[in-house]
């Protein structure tokens, strides 16, 4: 997909957000934007906010101050309607959170028959679809308990897919997967972004970041501590940053 | 009346077991359905409706079922309400078995992994939806151990409202012996199909939790 520069307004922004827990800032005056079709990576230590921030933006929390925007939803505000908010935006967690009883496909086809009242028929077709989309078409019938986690994964990025967001949410897919299950998510992923899908992910892999972002932005204590092309990981210009990516490459 | 335990006996008595049936189905649809509401109402988000169901949980658990029997035969009756003993036995054990219901269930929906309520909220599903949807199939199967085993509890519970001459098993029993003076035999017989509706349950109980323990695939909800 192209990128366009014209002032088409982002679709997703944060505006000098500040959150905290009692004592503790979480978020001390965090903006950024992401503009369709970019891909948006949020990196940075264990507990400098950003995956408070990106939980912020699908309103899993709330903020105490500033402004959010999102495909048009004012989620600042207590009145936003969560339900359109949540068809607009899909999210990935961490710990996978397909839904034990159900089966892949029946995780699948949930949303869309509930919300958007698809029929039945059309609904399968979908979830053929999405589960081709991140190759997991001969496990429609299993159960979530019967895959790996990297296939759990992959499944719940279908489960989002189907619902057809404008962007998608990815927080820290891959923390939990060992270095191989994580390349398959990582591809599913990479195929997303070619295809033009908006993304903001918050991620510990600084080598796919490197690969996928457009556009970094490294958290650090509760605020954006630096921003820019994917260049920055190789070229930082804090030293906060610099020492990180350094942590990061001894690290893996 | 007297002389020896005969067939008439054994008929008045399997009367009575009917009655403990009758009476135990009463106390779990009736305190189920109650119980249901109880635990829908402790995880409101409404504070009053969480305080209210907490303080009716915690007034009923601190209670014997014994004095509840008493408030709701005599209790009643004192105050103008004349119930019969059924309709008093009834009512006391719904309520009772509401309270300890609406408190394993709540534990039950609750013990559903938070992460599970979020990924039905992120796809957008509705609070009833969520509800009936994800948490409480998942609920259900982590309730159903529990659930069955204080089924025993009801049943062997029902034999309180004997004290307020409702005629089950336990007060068929006294019926009996009160002629036959032979309390050994009579309440040897009571105890043994107490067992017999009980054991059942027990097994089942278990049976259900080595299940659960198997992992989830393998349960299909009833």
């Amino acid at each position: 997909m192209q990128q366009n520069a014209s002032p088409i307004p982002p679709i997703v922004s944060l505006r000098d957000v500040h959150k905290s827990y009692g004592t503790l800032t979480v978020l001390d005056g965090v903006s950024f934007a992401v503009a369709r079709g970019e891909v948006l990576a949020v990196i940075g230590r264990s507990g400098s906010g950003k995956s408070t921030a990106l939980r912020c933006i699908d309103r899993f929390e709330k903020v105490d101050s500033g402004e959010i925007v999102v495909c048009g939803h004012r989620v600042d505000l207590p009145d936003v309607d969560l339900r359109a908010l949540r068809q607009d935006v899909g999210i990935v967690f961490q710990s996978y959170n397909l839904f034990p009883h159900l089966t892949i496909e029946q995780n699948i086809t949930l949303a869309p028959c509930s919300v958007k009242r698809m029929a039945a028929a059309q609904a399968k077709e979908l979830a053929k679809k999405v589960l081709a989309q991140v190759g997991l078409e001969e496990k429609l019938h299993a159960y979530p308990e019967q895959l790996s986690g990297g296939q759990q994964q992959r499944a719940a990025i279908a489960r989002s897919l189907a619902m057809q967001p404008k962007v998608m949410l990815f927080d820290e897919v891959t923390s939990a997967l060992d270095p191989e299950l994580t390349g398959e998510v990582l591809k599913v992923i990479e195929q997303l972004a070619a295809d033009g899908m908006t993304m903001v992910m918050v991620t510990h892999e600084m080598g796919f970041a490197k690969g996928i972002a457009d556009r970094v932005v490294f958290m650090h204590r509760g605020k954006v501590h630096e921003t820019g092309p994917a260049s920055i990981l190789t070229a930082p210009n804090t030293p906060e940053l610099t020492q990180f990516v350094g942590t990061g490459r001894l690290k893996s | 009346m007297g002389g020896h335990l005969n067939i008439n006996h054994l008929i008045f008595l399997g009367h009575g077991a009917l009655w403990t049936i009758g009476l135990s189905l009463i106390a779990l649809v009736g305190g189920g359905i109650t119980g249901f509401a109880i635990a829908l109402a402790r995880i409101s988000p409404l504070k009053s409706v969480r305080i209210a169901s907490g303080a009716y949980v915690q007034l009923i658990q601190g209670t014997p079922l014994l004095v509840i029997l008493f408030l709701g035969y005599f209790g009643l009756a004192a105050i103008g309400l004349n119930v019969s003993p059924l309709a008093a036995a009834g009512i006391s054990l719904t309520l009772y078995v509401a309270a300890y219901l609406g408190e394993i269930w709540r534990g039950c929906i609750q013990s559903v992994p938070k992460p599970q309520w979020e990924a039905a909220e992120g796809l957008a599903l509705s609070k009833v939806q969520r509800m009936t949807k994800v948490i409480l199939p998942q609920a259900v199967r982590i309730a159903t151990p529990p659930t069955v085993g204080f089924m025993v509890q009801i049943i062997k519970n029902t034999s309180l409202a004997s004290v307020v001459g409702f005629v089950e098993l336990m007060r068929s029993g006294q019926i009996v012996n009160n002629s036959l003076f032979e309390p050994f035999a009579v309440y040897a017989i009571i105890a043994v199909v107490y067992f017999a509706l009980c054991y059942p349950l027990s097994l089942l109980s278990q049976k259900l939790e080595r299940r659960m323990g198997r992992g989830m695939t393998n349960l299909t909800l009833a």
